[in-house]
Order: structure tokens, then C-alpha cells, then sequence
């Protein structure tokens, strides 16, 4: 299934009072031999670093993108721009259909 | 099962999507550095057995062989937790027709246990309500609905109502059960024709995805290749009604149509590499890098029986052999391009030229090119595409593996 990946065109502007959660058919999980976490699906595996990790670890279904991004901001206090990186982890998960609105 | 189900393209997404995703998801490194691989994907072959006699299945001509010893429940669940430790993640459960072993229940609820991605490979044939409804317990995660026979089936699926019901009454099972649809039909001289009503038929199934694979030609498809190769032009109109039927159908069905390699001019990197991602347990236990290994000459392929998975995988000479470039040959050795494709396919070279580390002869710099050149040609050839078409069944199995039909076969060198 090669062209899976329909790119698609988001002009969605991630809202803080959105709610997210991994998509359907989709696994979240950490990887022992990967020491890392991922999103499996049918076709494959999406590796997540660190950072990746921590964002999608957090959308529940339950948690607003304004909750999560509160929450990371007092795990990591020293890391800059942080709120940037998040949304734009939001967007790009969204954008790949790892994650649905809910 | 056959054909690409969960075979190379799937491998190369997988890589591809890390690639896409490099700055934020990293690269896992598998590709790249081939002494740190890892077997992500692997497929159960948990049985040859099958209802269908597919002309174009990719099963061993010689299955028949492999038949009456096939690893017990215990032997399955042992393989499956020892490739776990591996990094194997994302798991096929195929065969031959896998429902045709009363356990699978078990091994999916294992395999859930231990972490796996499991997708079933069925041609629906033996999916009961009962037993979909204990996968979807035990945590099966996918299920992949293959359209296979060609004179039955396809047939069939086009102009038999009770071919089309069963199907749709597995498809209905399927979707009940919160599973997407996923349809996998394999494309050859007799249905290419028949590309949109494949396409309504699925449609009216309510496919989420379907692939249409051409026909790869190993095993049983290779037996009958002067009978199924669609012409260049088939190919080209085919893709052609695809895409418009795609633009009609919007997102609601996503539509995959993977092009025959022999009319390509570079062949494909086949199993993304051998021993890089992918691992292969077959019915009796053998461990496979890709599906028609088994046909190489001077090999000696490891069975978990014996030394289990993870010497299979480090330590064999076969996963060995082929890894890395240090074993190529020219064209291949000296080429700017050898790290695109490695080289191609080993048993596509050896099967079709008798020396499997020469290059793929689909690529147009192999000096062996022209016989595909002349697959080709014979395929249009009335006289040849007029033999009979040879089934996948255990009679001709054991033809094969007794050495008769010989003539049939002779140009292919090692095919049993
Ligand atoms: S005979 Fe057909 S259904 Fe059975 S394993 Fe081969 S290709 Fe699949
Ligand atoms: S010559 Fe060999 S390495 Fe180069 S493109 Fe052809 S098959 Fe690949």
C-alpha cells in the first residue's frame, strides 16, 4: 500500500480547546527495542522521538490541547518555545491522520 | 496468501512514513545501518493448507511437502514471543488460508499480549460470526480480505451472485466489528479487463481501501506466466480507469495499484532489503527472509525447531548471506544506484537467469534483460498463452516435487 499516505492540505489551526485522540485503528505504545515510542497501524510504524512521545502520550480523548500543552510546560520548564513545538506535533499528527478530533 | 498482502511495498511505506516524518520522528536506523537490523514485521505462515487452487499463488510449487508437519499451537506462541524480543512488532497471519488451523484464536490473543500490531490475511473462506467475534476479543487489530481464484473467484465476483454474497457477508462481518475494509485483489490477464467492475464490486462491499496487485511471478504465478501476464497496454488502461474511478470515489475508498515490476526498467529493493525488516516463519517452521527463498540454490534455511529465531536472524549464514553489498556482482557492484534497489530480487535473479547473485534481470542495465524482454513476448505468443493454466493444488504439488511436469518449469531453474 504504497500511496497510503494521502498528504493532506491543513489549514487546521489546532485550537487550545480542542480534544484529540489516537485515531482509529491506530496503537500508541512504548518500544523496548526501540526505546522509543510509536504509532503502529496497518501499513507500518511511526518511530516518535522524545518529544513527539510526550505530546501524543497525552491525547486521551479526554485532555484539551490547552491542558496538555499546560501540562508539558510544568514538566519541562526549561525547554524554549515549547508551546510551538507542541502545536505544530498537533498539526503534523492531525495532518498524517494519527490522531482524530473528537 | 499472496502477492504484495504484506510484502515489500507495506515494508517500504513503513520506512517511507519515518522518512517523511525525519524531523520530528526519527529514523529508526533499521535501513541504514545493517548491522543493527531488526525484524519488524513478521509474517506467520501458519499453514499451506487452502481451500483455493489460485493460478497465481506464490506458495511453493512443492508445498505439498510442508503440509503434514506444521508447528503446534506451543511452537507458534514460542516463535511469536521470541520475535518480540527481536523488535518484531507488526504481525501477519497468513498462509495458505490461515482459518483453516482451529488456533488462530489463540495465537491472536497472544500476540496481543505481547505488544503486536496482528493483521489477519483470509480470503474470508471459514470467517464465521463466532470467530471474528473472538479475534476482535482477543485483540486482533486488522483483517485484510483477499479476492483471489482466478476462474472461480474473480470470476465469479464479477458474474456469480453467490460469490459476490459471500463475500459481502464477510465484508459486513468485518465492518460489524469496527474493522476497516480492506480488500486485496490480485491482477492478471483474465480480470484486468474487468477493473471497474472489481472496483464497483468493492465499492458495493463497502471497501476502505482496496489493492489491486499485478501478478509477481514466483511459485505457481510464475509456472503460469505465459497465460497471466496482462500486455503493457492492459496495465496502462487499467491504472487509467483506476484513477478515475478514484476521483469519483473521493477519500471514501482509498484505491493502491501496484505496477507489475517487469515493465518497469529498475527492479524493486526487494523486502526492503534481505534480513533488514522483514521475517518470514512458514507452516513447518522454516525461517524465511522473503516468500520464495526457499528456491535458492546452496542454502540451508533455519527452522525454529532447531536453534530458534534469534540465531536465525543474527547468526544463520541465509540471513547472512544476502545482507549489506558485499556479495554483488557487476553491473550491480559499481553502480550509483545499488543502494536504491540492492541489487533487486535474489530469487528473481536466480529463477530466471540460474545465478542469484547477478543483477535483477528487470533492470534495464542487467545483462540479462532481455529475458524479460521475452517473458514479455512470449506472453503475447497465442501459442504458448494457449497451454493450459496450471492450478495450485496438492496433486500438482506433488507433481512438482516428484519431478514430473518437468517441461513446464525447465527454463526456471530450482523450481521443484
Ligand atoms: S491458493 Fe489462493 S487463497 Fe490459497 S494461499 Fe494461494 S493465493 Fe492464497
Ligand atoms: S545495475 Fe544492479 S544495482 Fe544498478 S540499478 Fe540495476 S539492479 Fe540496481
Amino acid at each position: 500500500m504504497e500511496d497510503l499516505k494521502v498528504e493532506k492540505i491543513t489549514e487546521t489551526l489546532i485550537q487550545h480547546s480542542d480534544v484529540y485522540a489516537i485515531a482509529l485503528h491506530h496503537r500508541f505504545q512504548w518500544e523496548e527495542a526501540q526505546q522509543s515510542y510509536v504509532i503502529l497501524f496497518p501499513e507500518g510504524m511511526v518511530k516518535l522521538h522524545g518529544g513527539a512521545g510526550e505530546v501524543i502520550k497525552r491525547v486521551d480523548g479526554k485532555a484539551t490541547v490547552g491542558d496538555i500543552v499546560a501540562e508539558l510546560k510544568l514538566a519541562f520548564p526549561d525547554a524554549e518555545n515549547i508551546e510551538k513545538d507542541i502545536i505544530g506535533m498537533f498539526d503534523m499528527a492531525y495532518g498524517k491522520a494519527w490522531i482524530r478530533k473528537i | 496468501m499472496t502477492q504484495t498482502s504484506l510484502g515489500e511495498s507495506v515494508v517500504q511505506k513503513a520506512i517511507h512514513n519515518e522518512k517523511q516524518g525525519q524531523s520530528q520522528a526519527q529514523n529508526n536506523g533499521v535501513a541504514a545501518n545493517i548491522t543493527q537490523t531488526q525484524p519488524l514485521w513478521l509474517l506467520a505462515e501458519v499453514t499451506y493448507r487452502c481451500p483455493l487452487h489460485c493460478a497465481f499463488c506464490y506458495n511453493p510449487t512443492d508445498y505439498d511437502k510442508h503440509t503434514q508437519n506444521e508447528l503446534t499451537t506451543e511452537q507458534w506462541i514460542q516463535a511469536l514471543r521470541d520475535a518480540r524480543k527481536l523488535g518484531a512488532i507488526q504481525l501477519g497471519i497468513s498462509g495458505g488460508e490461515p482459518l483453516l488451523r482451529d488456533d488462530i484464536e489463540d495465537i491472536v490473543i497472544e500476540a496481543k499480549k505481547l505488544g503486536y500490531y496482528s493483521n489477519l490475511i483470509t480470503s474470508g473462506v471459514g470467517l464465521t460470526e463466532k470467530r471474528i467475534q473472538a479475534f476482535k476479543d482477543g485483540g486482533l487489530d486488522h483483517i485484510q480480505l483477499s479476492m483471489h481464484d482466478i476462474t472461480e473467484e474473480i470470476n465469479n465476483f464479477i458474474t456469480n451472485t453467490r460469490t459476490f454474497e459471500l463475500k459481502k457477508k464477510v465484508a459486513a462481518m468485518i465492518k460489524n466489528h469496527g474493522y476497516p475494509m480492506v480488500l486485496n485483489v490480485v491482477i492478471h490477464r483474465y480480470n484486468i479487463g474487468h477493473i471497474k467492475e472489481i472496483l464497483e464490486m468493492a465499492e458495493a462491499l463497502g471497501a476502505d481501501y482496496v489493492e489491486l496487485a499485478n501478478t509477481q511471478y514466483y511459485g505457481w504465478s510464475l509456472v503460469n506466466r505465459n497465460q497471466l501476464m496482462p500486455l503493457k497496454e492492459q496495465i496502462d488502461y487499467a491504472e487509467k480507469i483506476t484513477n478515475e474511478f478514484r476521483e469519483k470515489v473521493g477519500s471514501k475508498m482509498k484505491i493502491f495499484f501496484v505496477v507489475p515490476d517487469y515493465f518497469g526498467n529498475r527492479p524493486k529493493k526487494c523486502m526492503n532489503g534481505w534480513g533488514e525488516v522483514f521475517m518470514i516463519v512458514t507452516a513447518n517452521g522454516d525461517v524465511l527472509p522473503c516468500h520464495s527463498a526457499r528456491v535458492l540454490p546452496n542454502m540451508e534455511f533455519p527452522n525454529v525447531r532447531d536453534k530458534g529465531l534469534e540465531w536465525a536472524w543474527k547468526d544463520s549464514p541465509a540471513f547472512n548471506k544476502y545482507r549489506g553489498d558485499s556479495w554483488m556482482k557487476g553491473p550491480c557492484v559499481t553502480c550509483p544506484e545499488k543502494h536504491n534497489d540492492l541489487a533487486g530480487c535474489r530469487c528473481q535473479a536466480f529463477l530466471l537467469t540460474g545465478d542469484a547473485e547477478s543483477a535483477d534481470p528487470v533492470c534495464s542495465l542487467s545483462p540479462n534483460h532481455h529475458l524479460i524482454e521475452k517473458a514479455i513476448e512470449d506472453s503475447k505468443n497465442p501459442v504458448l498463452a494457449s497451454q493450459p493454466i496450471i492450478f495450485r493444488t496438492d496433486k500438482n504439488s506433488k507433481k512438482y516435487a516428484s519431478g514430473e511436469s518437468r517441461e513446464r518449469v525447465e527454463e526456471f531453474h530450482a523450481l521443484p
